[in-house]
Parts: C-alpha cells; structure tokens; sequence
C-alpha cells in the first residue's frame, strides 16, 4: 500500500506525524523556481550589460549567476523555512527527517548533490531515487537525511449540529465506536453509493436499507461524539 | 470525557495557537512556545488514547507539528560560529579526512605529471588533450609580451574574472564532490580530468619556455584553489565510500553519516575558493608585481595552507 505517512517519535513522547511529498508536486515546484531564477537572470542580464559585459556588470553577473545557480535552494530553505518560492506556492517543505526545521549543512548537501540527481537527464536518478524509497527523498535527500513534507491545510470541521443524536441498541468497542465516527467525519468526501455501499455492511445488524443505513449511523456517530 | 466536550474545552486555545502559528513573531514568545508546545502533546496522546476521531487527532498532530518546527527553528547548529569554524571544526574535519585526500590528490596529480612530461617532451602531445582554439587562447595568456596575465581574451576589468572565478571553481568544485554520490566515480573522474588538463597545459607552457609568466601566476592563488578542488575530492569520495563500505550499519544510514561528516569540509572549500578567486583576479594577474614577489607570496601562501591543513589532529578525541 503506498502510504505517504512520515512517523518520528519527537520530545513529548508521542509520535508525530506528516506527510511526504511525492514527485509531481516536486516537480511543479521546480518549475516554479526554475520560471523565476530564469527571469531573474534576464532581468539582471539586463541591467548587468550596460556596466559592460566583460568589466564590473559582467563580473558581479557571474557571481549573481553562480549564486542563483547554487544558493538560491539553500537560502531560500534556510531562511524561509525549508521553502522556496515554488515550494511555498505548492504548500510543500523541506525538513530534517527528525521532522526539525531544516539547518544549513543538510540544504547545502542536499542541494549540491542536485547535480547528480539531475543526471543523466531532467532528474531521473532523483526520480528513480524517490520512487525506490517509502519517503520519497531523492539521492540528495538521502544523503542530507532531509525529506520534503506537505505543509497541514487547515481541516475543515464537519458540521455535526443538525444529526439527531441516537444511542446503539447494542455496546460497541471503543475501535467499532471510533469508525463509526470515522464514517460520519468522512461522509462529505464519500460519494452517496459508496456511503450506502459501506453502510449495507451492517444490514445485518441495523436492518436499514439504504439511506437509512447512511443515516443510521450517522445519528450514532454523532452520538458517540458527544452530542445529545 | 466524550470528545465533543474535549474540543469544547480547549476549541479557544488551538483557534489561538492556529493563528499564531499562520504568522509567528520572532523570539520572545518562547516559554510560551514550549508551554504550549507540552500542552498540546499532552492533548494528541489523550485523543489518540481515547480514540477520538481522525480529523481531530490529524489537526492536533498538525498543531503539535507546526509547534515543534517553531520550537526548533533556532537551534545552536544554525549559527555557525566562525571563529570556531577556523580554529578547529575545518582542521578537525581535514585532519578526518586524510586518506580520503591523500587519495584525491594521488588521482588528481599523478596523471597531471604523466601528462605534462608528456606534452614537455612531445610538441603534438597537448593536441590529444586539448583543442587547437584552446592551445591558442592559452597560448595567448600566458605570452610573456602580453600585459596582462591569465586573461581570457575579452575581459576587461578584474571583477570580471573575480565572477569568473568564482562562478567556473566553485562550480567545479562542487560538482566534484556531487559526483561521489555515483559511488565516487563523478569524483575520480572530475580529479581525474582536471589533473590531466592542468598537467598538460604546464607541460606545454614550460616546453615553450612561458615560464616566467605561467609559474608566477598560477603559485599564488593555486595554494588555496588546488587545495579546495583536491578537498572537494575527498569529500566526493568520502560519499561514494560510505556507500561502498558502510561497515556496521546500513548503507543508508552509512551514507546520511557522511553526509553530515563532509558539511565542514562543504563550508571550508566555498571560503577557500573565494579567497583563491579573490588572489587570482587581483594578484595573480598583475604584470607589474616582480617575479620575485610572486613566488615569495606564493610560497608563504601555500606554507599557510599547507600548516592550516595538517593542523586539526590534536582536536581529535583519542
């Protein structure tokens, strides 16, 4: 099964939780940076050439190119949390595989060993790399010991107000009430078939059909969560 | 406690820590921050425990994530503390270094001699190396009659070359190390040509007698520059055996070890480029400095290097 969950026992005693990135938002991130170091080296070609293309403008253009080319990632990752303008865009982030903020030694190693990732062409070793690996670090990755999580979305409550709450005519385990809840927390991402689908599982406890499967167990969830 | 009376209970404080996180303040909310940071642990294990549903146990994690991240951003490893950097890390991390660098400079050097005997004795020998334009524009560098030293045909100023070399070393250097990631092939092969290609271009300069232009200018810089590409080699190589011979552990955790093993070495090589970029911009290619100058300041320079490097033995713990 793929499962993008990240798991690290942090201070606290508890074992937190992320999720790792897989290739394609990478990629657009990528892009994204890519579009932008792109203009930024021709907006500074620009402006850079009438100092003189082989005195001062030149000079201080290659230096800005080298620093484009090779810091650009790094300082962007240092100093903007692990993010750099088309990570941030793509909600996505580079962080230590303790799940700390990322620190300078991993992003310089993880950003040089780019060059190799890219190899032969367009990042296949990278590719080939994240695909053969549960958390999806590149070469680079992995030998920084850095992944690249997805940044939490704020989750959206469900609204539970208006289910009549309704006690089970039988006791249920605390794993039974809890995917119970589950179904209720779940059920306006599920498709009303697949609602009725996995409801008609318990046809032989509730005797509803149907709809009033679905809501059934809704009530009953709701009940397990608190509401009377 | 059921859980909608759990979430009731403390609704006001994670809405808080939710904003606060969305746009965090610098610094002096700390004990706040680790009080917090402790609070809501406490309240993920109670949830998990209690087997409270999904989507509250993800926002808790995520609060407890966000937290965490903040908690750690500032830690002491960020700061890189410079005077101790010098004083003993980038010796300390040389000195562990040692065969890796004894063996970088063994792949870098020896076919830069072979090749550059060669091409000293034989007058076709640099055209297998190089190309014709190329022998030409070194040719034309390094003319005794020319006023200026080292220079590629255009360049006008100093700065130029200063970005110039900047951007081609380090550049070079840096993907010498990459290539250690190919279980250290990238490495020895970028040392490898590197060494042939200086080599051969000595040889040549030296048969067409440019010696007093040639010498002169690359002892200088090449105190700092040889030995941050020969460093980078390591560090390359470092990489590739971890991979390689990871010993006891695995070969992923043998390679993450290196990886933080090479960081000071990453650090110190950048510093060292740009002083070598800095000399040879500046110094290097100035025609109106004697000849006796240059080697005086270049042997003092490599002395330097050379004390520099083989000073971080008594930093390691025995």
């Amino acid at each position: 099964m793929l499962d993008t969950r990240y798991r690290v026992e942090i201070p606290g005693g508890i074992n937190l939780e992320a999720q790792v990135v897989g290739p394609i938002p990478r990629c657009f991130a990528y892009a994204i940076d890519l579009g932008i170091r792109g203009i930024c080296i021709l907006i500074l070609s620009l402006v850079a050439i009438p100092f003189g293309a082989f005195g001062m403008g030149g000079g201080l253009f290659l230096i800005v190119l080298f620093a484009i080319e090779w810091l650009y990632p790094v300082l962007f990752e240092l100093f903007w949390r692990g993010q750099t303008p088309g990570k941030k865009l793509l909600g996505i982030s580079v962080i230590n595989d303790d799940l700390s903020p990322v620190t300078l030694g991993p992003s310089m190693v993880r950003n040089l060993l780019r060059t190799v990732d890219f190899l032969p062409l367009f990042y296949l070793l990278g590719l080939i790399s994240m695909l053969s690996n549960r958390r999806f670090q590149r070469l680079g990755d992995l030998a920084a010991g850095t992944l690249v999580i997805s940044l939490p979305q704020s989750a959206k409550a469900v609204v539970i107000d208006d289910i009549a709450p309704l006690a089970p005519s039988i006791a249920l385990l605390r794993t039974e009430q809890s995917s119970v809840i589950d179904f209720l927390q779940r059920s306006q991402q599920l498709s009303v078939p697949r609602q009725q689908e996995l409801a008609s599982i318990l046809d032989g406890v509730t005797h509803d059909k149907d709809d009033d499967g679905v809501d059934r167990l809704h009530r009953i969830g709701a009940w397990f969560l608190g509401v009377r | 406690m059921k859980q909608q009376s759990f979430e009731e209970q403390h609704q006001e404080l994670w809405l808080q820590i939710e904003e606060s996180l969305l746009k965090p303040t610098q610094g002096d909310s700390s004990k706040v921050l680790a009080e917090h940071y402790m609070l809501l642990c406490q309240h993920l294990s109670i949830a998990k425990e209690r087997l409270y549903d999904a989507a509250l146990v993800e926002r808790l994690n995520n609060l407890v994530l966000g937290l965490y991240r903040e908690l750690y951003r500032f830690r002491s490893e960020t700061r890189l503390n410079l005077y101790a950097f010098f004083k003993r890390d980038f010796p300390l991390a040389i000195y562990r270094h040692r065969f890796f660098i004894l063996w970088a400079f063994i792949v870098m050097v020896l076919p830069g001699l072979v090749i550059g005997t060669w091409t000293y004795l034989d007058e076709d020998a640099i055209y297998s190396v190089l190309d014709p334009s190329q022998v030409r524009e070194i040719e034309r560098m390094y003319d005794p009659e020319a006023g200026k030293i080292g220079r590629e045909r255009e360049s006008e100023t100093d700065i130029f070359m200063f970005g110039f070399y900047i951007k081609n070393n380090i550049s070079v250097a840096f993907r010498c190390f990459a290539g250690g990631m190919v279980v250290g092939l990238g490495t020895l092969l970028v040392l490898f040509f590197n060494g042939m290609f200086m080599g051969s271009i000595a040889g040549h300069l030296t048969r067409l007698d440019y010696v007093d232009t040639f010498y002169p200018f690359v002892v200088g810089h090449g105190s700092f520059e040889l030995t941050a590409i020969v460093f980078s080699g390591a560090a390359g190589l470092r990489l590739g055996y971890a991979i390689l011979n990871p010993g006891q552990t695995s070969r992923l955790d043998s390679l993450r070890r290196a990886g933080r093993d090479v960081v000071p070495m990453l650090y110190g090589i950048v510093l060292m480029l740009v002083i070598a970029a800095f000399l040879e911009a500046f110094w290097s290619s100035s025609a109106s400095l004697s000849i006796q100058i240059k080697y005086s300041v270049g042997a003092v320079l490599w002395a330097l290097v050379l004390l520099y490097s083989f000073s971080g033995r008594r930093y390691e713990s025995r």
